[in-house]
């Protein structure tokens, strides 16, 4: 067990030194960049005239339906991990069991295509 | 030791975020310390030996569940006053909710301890077997009928958004590649001949 906690010990190093840079930076930008804001310069800049409205709009549906999509594909790619991992094992059920998994996903994959879900308008 | 400072400073961080989660005013900083709630879980899992579930939630939860809550908040008007009232009218449903669950897992708890099948070993390394292999062992033989449920149930979800959100628009000008493809260089390509000053009049 404590093998396997020195193994993640590098990724503890990297987080370490991103939290460590990314707080360096807003902290040295705190202390060391000039800062005298007034109305104008700190409202929001659009082409010179004032703002229209606020920038807190609602976002077209289609943003959701691609992350929907990509989630499914995700989880489908995250079952392959253990499938790939024990294919040396020789189980032929195993092999055609995702098969079949993957099959039921290409169907939808194909009516996904033929829908045009992934066309950007 | 170390094992068990990084239990509590996850379980820490993991509780604080998860209670920030529900007390923000931002929908958007809930959202973002939803993330570091998912990272410390996944830390959890790493503890637990259980690294393949670890790798899971980063990926499935922390880089597509996430988003997909950024992009629903964001669609969702957000009136920050609003969002606050009736929490009070809410509360006493939603602490029914939360004792049942603690119950539920107090429960569940209970008998995978007292069970015989339990050991207080991590379901890691034992013997140098991954828990991804593990996993893949059992899950595409014996938990077949699982397996290939799961696939039906992406499916359908996958049937339903496109069904629910999928909206065409008309006077809209798509990319038709075969038409791209298609053109000729006698269809794209004029040769004129211009006389100087005189322009193609």
């Amino acid at each position: 067990m404590q093998g396997l906690l020195v193994e993640y010990l590098p990724i503890v190093v990297f987080l370490v030194i991103a939290a460590a840079m990314g707080a360096g930076f807003m902290i040295a930008a705190g202390v060391f960049a000039p800062s005298s804001p007034d109305k104008e310069k700190v409202s929001a800049y659009e082409c010179g005239f004032n703002a229209f409205d606020d920038a807190r709009m609602k976002f077209d549906v289609k943003f959701y339906l691609v992350s929907i999509l990509f989630i499914i594909f995700d989880l489908e790619v995250a079952f392959l991990f253990p499938w790939a991992i024990t294919l040396d094992q020789g189980s032929l059920f195993a092999f055609w069991s995702m098969m079949a998994f993957l099959g039921v996903l290409t169907v939808g994959f194909i009516y996904e295509w033929k829908k045009g879900a992934l066309e950007w308008e | 030791m170390v094992e068990a400072i990084a239990f509590y400073v996850l379980a820490a961080v993991a509780i604080a975020s998860a209670f920030a989660v529900v007390s923000v005013r931002n929908p958007v900083h809930a959202v973002l310390f939803l993330i570091l709630t998912f990272f410390n879980a996944a830390g959890l899992f790493v503890l637990l030996g259980a690294e393949f579930l670890a790798m899971l939630l980063v990926v499935v939860y922390v880089g597509a569940v996430a988003v997909l809550f950024l992009f629903v908040v964001m669609m969702l008007d957000v009136d920050f006053v609003e969002l606050k009232q009736g929490f009070l009218s809410y509360a006493p449903l939603g602490g029914v909710v939360a004792a049942l669950i603690l119950a539920e897992m107090l429960l569940v708890t209970g008998a995978v301890r007292t069970s015989a099948a339990f050991t207080d070993k991590p379901a890691g390394l034992p013997d140098g077997i991954t828990n991804a292999e593990r996993i893949g062992r059992v899950l595409y033989t014996d938990y077949l009928l699982h397996f290939q449920l799961a696939g039906l149930v992406l499916f359908v979800a996958m049937i339903g958004a496109i069904v629910l959100t999928l909206r065409k628009r008309t006077g809209v000008k798509r990319q038709d590649v075969s038409a791209q493809v298609g053109r000729t260089r006698k269809q794209a390509v004029e040769l004129k001949d211009v006389r100087p000053g005189q322009g193609l009049g």
